[in-house]
């Protein structure tokens, strides 16, 4: 074959497929071998499931040949994050308490997946429960970004979390696309570490059922893939409407991908002063000076706003966060599925506590004890209701914003990747790196990562951008803008 | 309002019991709170159980309206406030019965809040021994599996039907002084639970759970320490309970010692309770709203619904008993302690109408006595109740009516009921085939009192003179020569007219 | 406010967490630091403020009382419910011995 298949991305495969320029077999066949060429090096799948790739493949091709509809996502293999329930694949979280576990059911935002035409080549490697920022509490082994620093050294770096196996597929072409999902961060920071783009979007657009969950007010699904482009064609078939989630968002879903425009005339695009920061990277905000440029090249009008409480949305991030995971991760018994250890003569208490501790991870423990804590006899209002409030100024914060602006811009992390290791020590130290994603988190926004270029170690940095909730049209459109400037074509070189 | 005087005499003296209720009520409806699986009882271990029951991971609850609908209906019937913006919370514990690792119950914002009942101490004085019991509110929340212990030598065996199964907490005010009091507060919610049909209120299957929490003070002294005693399911067991915790309780305070706040348990063989040791470890549930579930905000329309869909409700038929019917208060109170009752009694007044061709407040004590001296007495040695009752209410309003009409006797009434009874027969055919008819036409009988009288003269003459007993000789004499089948109550008023 | 050792074993007691001396040793400073950074919060004037409830405007939509509507979300699969049971015996999940 003349065309490398993997160097294409989602709507070039699903068009590629639909127009015979390629069948859907041939692309997934590629994909597969890239995903096991990288899998030790990488690290970033927990299981492959090529056949699965394969099978979904050859019913679209079936279609085709019957002249069938295919799909907003017709013969577009993907990356599952291990965090959705897949039907008859294991789904781990990247925990040792959910190691074996295989789901009798499928997540929806998965099955909206397949029902669109995609197939599956593997469940994603993550951070464990989705808790950090660098792939380095998964249970299986951390992610390897495929990036290098270009100082000749050949430290690892952090492909960013916790949707770091999702980042790293796409950026070293083991899939065109992955699922993410983003609590506080999972999604943008990633994306910003490994030059691909990403979007969460507002919560209650993807359903959360059948998504392990980490903080259930936080927790939103959405895209990873190489452009904005992508990303809108795969939120449209991952969003909707869903009856099992109560806290789904019952309004239909928009064309974002017919909708895409780069033209920013008449927009207006706030600059929050509170995210330029002490000591801040000089890159960072160099290359937040450029977003600046081309969205004011793109037409729009660029406002100075303020976000007073940005400071404090970080600690209540780390309040509200631990103190839902510390309840949602109590299902984690040993009683109904997944790990059990049951030492030699351990009542049924003894064996949750042997089972837990057997189970979860530093990280994890860490982030249920705060989370025990903050909720417990006479420090819950102290902590858990005054994070609250807090999060209702932040919120309160953003609206008062969008008076005067139509998105937002702002870095999306504060650094271009770290290297492994570099902040595992210091759990504060690591959780400042999603200090720019988490405010968009807590008042439950739209909220994209786009690459806007290279460090002067040659590592890629993300643009965020905010939108107003329910405006996901007006976030990927700022995001193109921004894309089509940028011109962001660096690639990891293969290494591996 | 009466004042309780049931007092615990202790060796230094009288004790007053104060006694709260936590009553755990299931709500009738087809499936769980926040799941599709259904709720009957009886059925094959975990068979009704949803990958949401068993807490699989990524799993979310959604409400079932009709949950909540039933509570908000019960709340009404208690004339509670009903609050409009309620929530759900958590409540956090590690137990082998409750799969999430937590419970949905309503701590800080409840759907139902503050409400009363009324309690009637004397059935035989229903009006003038009433008390209010104050209930400080009514949650909705998830109902536990259950454990099975006694199937494997070292392990116990779960069974999540149960779990998520709609529960309404109803939290009485701590109100009752006595075992009695506390009886008649579970009796009267019952009824309530069962006119409104938000409950089955079947305590035997566990439909109905009381927590009962008891302490002992001096009269007129501050609150003492209370215990609370777990999942007691029968009104006799609550007031076993409080006999023997107020008892016990006095006791340790006498004997020196003092009450421990903690949880026990009812043991129903022995009548006593004892602690719950597997309860004891200090409790910190960690409530927090649930961030799965948004605030349940209740619109007017919805409130409407529930409110125009009561029922009369037990007070109010009672007193319409006994105003519109003219039924005694006792009967009153009889017939309108279960729904199933007052609905039996309803329709067999509306057949006895009917079918006498009358207005139902004029067979309406007929009826209440024939339904509560009869047919209970008679069901009661068969050993069946109401609902299995071989007379319907259609069949028994035929036969009251050939009692209205005259056609038989009271005594023959008795005997067709049993053979109504027996044979499942109609009382018209019963009547036929027996030959039970009484005369009532007035031309016979008056014939047959003329016979008597002129049969009888002399005792004509000494009557009139002022013997006025000889008046049965001369029913008698008429009855024998009627063969016992002139209307008593036509002979009476013949004889009455012809001998002045 | 900061936590001693004590704290912290008797909240991984509620957590029902097993910690090793040594770890229970190493989670006192950390869950600290965490703590006092987390305290800033209270420097925040919230006179007057809702804590949060729902992020985005949404009110909590109710289902219709319908048995297994949806097989997602229904009974009737005790297979299903079982499959990944460490001890499923009989149709039940086995626990050890709990004595009430
Ligand atoms: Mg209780
Ligand atoms: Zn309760």
């Amino acid at each position: 074959m003349s065309q490398d298949l993997t160097e294409l991305g989602v709507a070039a495969i699903r068009d590629g497929v639909a127009k015979g320029d390629f069948t859907a077999v041939e692309v997934a066949e590629a994909f597969n071998a890239n995903v096991a060429a990288a899998q030790d090096a990488l690290n970033a799948f927990i299981v492959a499931t090529p056949e699965k790739a394969v099978d979904a493949a050859k019913a679209i091709d079936a279609k085709r040949a019957k002249g069938e509809a295919l799909g907003k996502m017709g013969g577009v293999p993907i990356g599952m994050k291990d965090l959705f329930a897949t039907q008859g694949v294991q789904t781990t979280a990247a925990s040792h308490i959910l190691e074996g576990f295989t789901p009798e059911y499928e997540s929806t935002v998965s099955q909206k997946l397949w029902d669109a035409g995609a197939g599956m080549l593997g469940k994603l490697n993550l951070d464990q429960f989705a808790m950090g920022s660098s792939n380095e509490t998964s249970y299986f082994g951390n992610v390897v970004s495929p990036w290098k620093r270009n100082d000749g050294g050949n430290a690892s770096l952090a492909p960013g979390g916790s949707s770091g196996g999702s980042s790293a597929a796409v950026a070293a072409r083991l899939c065109p696309a992955a699922t993410g999902t983003d609590t506080g961060g999972s999604i943008r920071q990633p994306a910003a570490f490994t030059g691909i783009t990403g979007i969460k979007p507002t919560y209650g657009r993807c359903s959360r059922w059948g998504v392990v969950a980490f903080a259930s007010s936080l927790d939103q699904a959405g895209p990873m893939a190489r452009d904005t482009r992508d990303c809108a064609i795969m939120l449209e078939a991952m969003a909707g409407f869903d009856p099992k989630d109560a806290t789904s968002l019952d309004m239909p879903v928009p064309e974002w991908e017919a909708n895409l425009s780069a033209d920013m005339k008449g927009k207006r695009v706030g600059i929050p002063r509170e995210y330029r920061m002490d000591g801040m990277d000089e890159d960072v905000l160099k290359s937040w000076d450029d977003g600046i440029a081309w969205l004011k090249e793109a037409g729009a009008e660029i406002v100075d706003i303020s976000l007073p409480h940005t400071k404090y949305a970080l600690p209540a991030y780390y309040i509200i966060a631990p103190a839902e995971a510390s309840s949602n991760l109590a299902r984690y018994d040993g009683v109904r599925y997944g790990l059990r250890d049951l030492p030699d003569g351990a009542n049924l208490q003894d064996m949750y506590a042997a089972t837990r501790a057997a189970g979860f991870g530093a990280e994890v423990k860490r982030r249920i004890l705060i989370g025990t804590y903050v909720l417990s006899a006479g420090f819950y209002d102290a902590y858990y209701t005054q994070a609250q409030k807090v999060r209702t100024l932040i919120s309160i914060d953003f609206k008062n914003a969008f008076e005067s602006c139509d998105v937002i811009l702002a870095p999306t992390a504060p650094s271009a990747a770290f290297g492994l290791g570099e902040n595992v020590d210091d759990p504060l130290k690591m959780y400042l790196n999603d200090v720019f994603a988490v405010p968009a988190s807590l008042a439950g926004l739209p909220a994209m990562s786009v690459p806007a270029g290279l460090n002067r170690e040659g590592l890629p940095l993300g643009l965020q951008v905010i939108g107003k909730a329910f405006d996901e049209q007006g976030v990927l459109n700022a995001g193109l803008a921004l894309e089509q400037r940028a011109g962001f074509t660096a690639k990891p070189d293969k290494w591996w | 309002m009466t004042e309780s005087t049931y007092r615990i005499q202790g060796a230094t003296g009288d004790w007053e019991v104060v006694i709260g209720l936590e009553v755990h009520a299931q709500v009738t409806s087809n499936s769980k709170l926040f799941s599709g699986s259904a709720t009957a009882f009886g059925a094959e271990p975990n068979s009704q159980v949803s990958l949401v029951d068993a807490a699989m991971p990524g799993m979310l609850p959604v409400p079932n309206r009709e949950c909540i609908r039933q509570a908000v209906r019960t709340g009404m019937a208690i004339n509670a406030q009903i609050n409009k913006w309620s929530r759900f919370d958590r409540k956090n514990y590690f137990y082998a019965d409750l799969p999430q690792g937590y419970q949905i119950s309503q701590l800080y914002h409840p759907l139902v809040g503050e409400g009363s009942i009324e309690i009637v101490l004397d059935d035989k004085d229903p009006e003038g021994s009433t008390k209010t019991i104050g209930i400080e509110r009514i949650h909705v929340e998830q109902d536990a599996g259950k454990l099975m212990h006694d199937q494997h030598p070292t392990m116990s065996y779960v069974d999540l039907n149960r779990s998520g199964v709609a529960l309404m907490e109803i939290v009485s005010r701590p109100d009752m002084r006595s075992p009695a009091e506390a009886g008649a507060y579970v009796a009267k919610l019952r009824t309530i639970l069962r006119y409104v049909g938000s409950c089955d209120g079947n305590m035997d299957q566990g439909s109905m759970r009381c927590d009962v929490n008891v302490s002992v003070r001096r009269p007129g002294e501050p609150f003492g320490t209370r215990t609370e005693t777990k999942n007691v399911n029968s009104v006799r067991f609550v007031m076993q309970t409080i006999e023997h915790e107020a008892n016990r309780q006095v006791d340790l305070i006498e004997s020196g010692g003092k009450v421990v706040q903690e949880t026990r348990l009812f043991d129903p063989n022995t009548g006593t309770t004892r602690s719950m040791r597997s309860k004891e470890d200090a409790h910190d549930y960690r409530y927090f709203p649930d961030p799965d579930l948004l605030p349940l905000e209740l619109d007017d329309a919805f409130l409407d619904d529930c409110r125009n869909s009561l029922p009369e409700l037990p007070d109010a038929k009672r007193h319409r008993y006994e105003s519109d019917l003219g039924l005694s208060p006792y009967n009153a109170g009889v017939l309108t302690a279960d729904v199933e009752t007052a609905r039996w009694f309803e329709l067999l007044l509306a057949e006895t109408a009917k079918a006498a061709g009358k207005q139902p407040a004029d067979v309406a004590k007929q009826a209440a006595n024939w339904l509560i001296s009869e047919l209970f007495g008679a069901l009661n040695k068969l050993g069946t109740g109401l609902a299995e009752s071989p007379v319907t209410p259609e069949k028994g309003g035929e036969l009251l009516a050939l009692i209205a009409k005259g056609t038989i006797s009271g005594s023959a009434a008795k005997q067709v009921l049993e053979l109504m009874l027996e044979t499942g027969d109609d009382a018209g055919t019963i009547v036929e085939r027996e030959g039970l008819k009484q005369e009532s036409d007035t031309g016979a009988i008056e014939a047959e009192v003329d016979k008597v009288l002129a049969a009888n003269a002399d005792k004509v003459e000494q009557y009139k003179a002022g013997k006025v007993q000889l008046f049965g000789f001369f029913v008698g004499q008429t009855m024998k020569a009627m063969k016992g089948k002139g209307n008593p109550q036509v002979v009476n008023e013949i004889l009455k007219t012809k001998l002045g | 406010m900061s936590v001693d050792t004590a704290t912290v074993a008797k909240i991984a007691s509620l957590a029902r967490i097993k910690l090793g001396d040594q770890e229970l040793e190493a989670m006192v400073p950390e869950l600290n630091g965490i703590l006092s950074w987390v305290e800033q919060l209270g420097e925040v004037d919230v006179t007057g403020v809702e804590p949060m409830t729902a992020v985005i405007p949404n009110t909590l939509r109710l289902r219709d009382d319908v048995i297994d509507a949806d097989p997602l979300t229904g009974g009737n699969r005790r297979d299903a419910v079982l499959a990944n049971a460490p001890a499923a015996e009989h149709g039940f999940f086995g626990v050890p011995k709990v004595i009430e």
